[in-house]
């Protein structure tokens, strides 16, 4: 069998543009995998809050004072300077995608607590010049504040103001000062943690605990056996501003 | 060379006056002197050997932090297979309670400024100010 060079050179063109496109499907399909959301890792904290749980002990702030008890959050009470890890918001301003405008009765107007989500895809980590702040394995956007340098990207990227910023030295404005953990400085931004520090001791954060109406539940997403599986099998809840692709971790039922 | 005594006079005089710091620690007998610091009375056995510790704790502290902030890891184990908890306030303070006679001290002989109580407490403020 003869092969004419022009068959061969028609034959090598078109294995080698067929090899290069393999290769770079391949690499292709690899990227979409390391964006989407690791599958299949052990642990995915997550919490589910019941609004009207909450709302039936009117008034109650347990939560927001045993979060703030335990991480030395200051209370500035200037609007400007507020810091917040976990607080109230009016249903409407926190859901601001349901553009329902007959909000059920049980709900209009109503306190709904709020706090960061713990994003899969959290827009703050993306701006960190620093990697101040990132993802955890386990899902939660942690915060290094040695690392921060206060340029405050995070805070304009975080869709929810989930972040705060110390316009002032906060260590005055705390109220009981916790030696077990630390004070933050002027110049740096806080959030919500989940309570990492007590998760590493097997102990729940410290909202969930402090809860009288057990309106906060808090667990393992990748277990199907947990408790919020199971509270989110069984009821239909919403997420703040889905519709940005942040894929918050907080489920509100509603 | 008519000015030799001139010159001569001068360099003694120079040379005395830029060693005066010198001679005058010398003469007070306070920089020679490294600070005594006050060390836990309760607790013999420190993480590792004063040497270590004394040359590159603050190494150590470093290393702490990051094995405890960004890879939630807060087990640290001694030579001697002791464990402790990676933390500046929870366990280093919880021996040395007495910072303004061990830390402190040192630091200020040194003139290092650390910033670490920027925003970790010293259990002791605390009491004082409840007190």
């Amino acid at each position: 069998m003869t092969i004419h060079r022009r068959t061969f050179l028609g034959v090598a063109g078109l294995s080698a543009v067929a090899l290069a496109g393999k290769s770079s499907i391949g690499a292709l399909a690899k990227a979409g995998e390391e964006a989407a959301p690791a599958a299949g890792a052990a642990t995915r904290w997550a919490m589910v809050i019941d609004p009207q749980r909450c709302l039936r002990k009117e008034g109650c702030t347990d939560c927001i004072g045993a979060c703030d008890k335990v991480h030395n959050v200051p209370l500035f009470k200037d609007k400007d300077h507020e810091v917040k890890w976990i607080w109230k918001e009016p249903f409407e301003n926190a859901f601001t995608s349901e553009e329902n405008p007959y909000t059920a009765e049980a709900l209009k107007d109503k306190p709904v607590l709020v706090f960061c989500n713990h994003c899969d895809n959290p827009p703050c980590v993306r701006v960190c010049p620093t990697k101040a702040t990132w993802k955890r394995e386990d899902g939660i956007v942690m915060m290094d504040w040695h690392r921060c340098i206060g340029c405050r990207y995070c805070m304009a990227a975080c869709p929810y103001g989930s972040r705060s910023f110390n316009w002032l030295d906060p260590r005055p404005r705390i109220p009981a000062l916790d030696p077990e953990f630390p004070t933050r400085t002027k110049g740096v931004v806080e959030k919500c943690t989940f309570c990492e520090e007590r998760l590493a001791k097997g102990e729940k954060p410290a909202c969930v605990e402090a809860c009288p109406e057990k309106a906060l539940v808090f667990g393992n997403l990748d277990d199907p056996a947990s408790e919020v599986r199971s509270l989110l099998r069984e009821h239909f809840t919403i997420r703040r501003k889905p519709e940005l692709g942040t894929q918050p971790e907080i489920y509100y039922i509603v | 060379m008519r000015d030799r005594g001139l010159i001569f006079s001068g360099l003694v005089l120079f040379l005395g006056l830029i060693t005066f710091p010198v001679w005058y620690n010398l003469a007070s007998g306070t920089s020679s002197k490294p600070p005594e610091l006050k060390l836990p009375a309760t607790e013999k056995q420190c993480v590792a050997p004063t040497e270590t510790m004394r040359m590159s704790h603050m190494e150590m502290l470093i290393t702490w932090r990051d094995q405890v902030v960004r890879q939630n890891d807060r087990t640290y184990v001694a030579a001697n297979g002791k464990r402790y908890d990676m933390s500046l306030t929870n366990t280093c303070l919880k021996c040395h309670d007495n910072k303004a006679e061990f830390c402190d001290k040192c630091h200020d002989y040194a003139g290092v400024k650390p910033y670490c109580w920027d925003c970790h407490i010293d259990p002791k403020l605390v009491q004082r100010s409840k007190g």
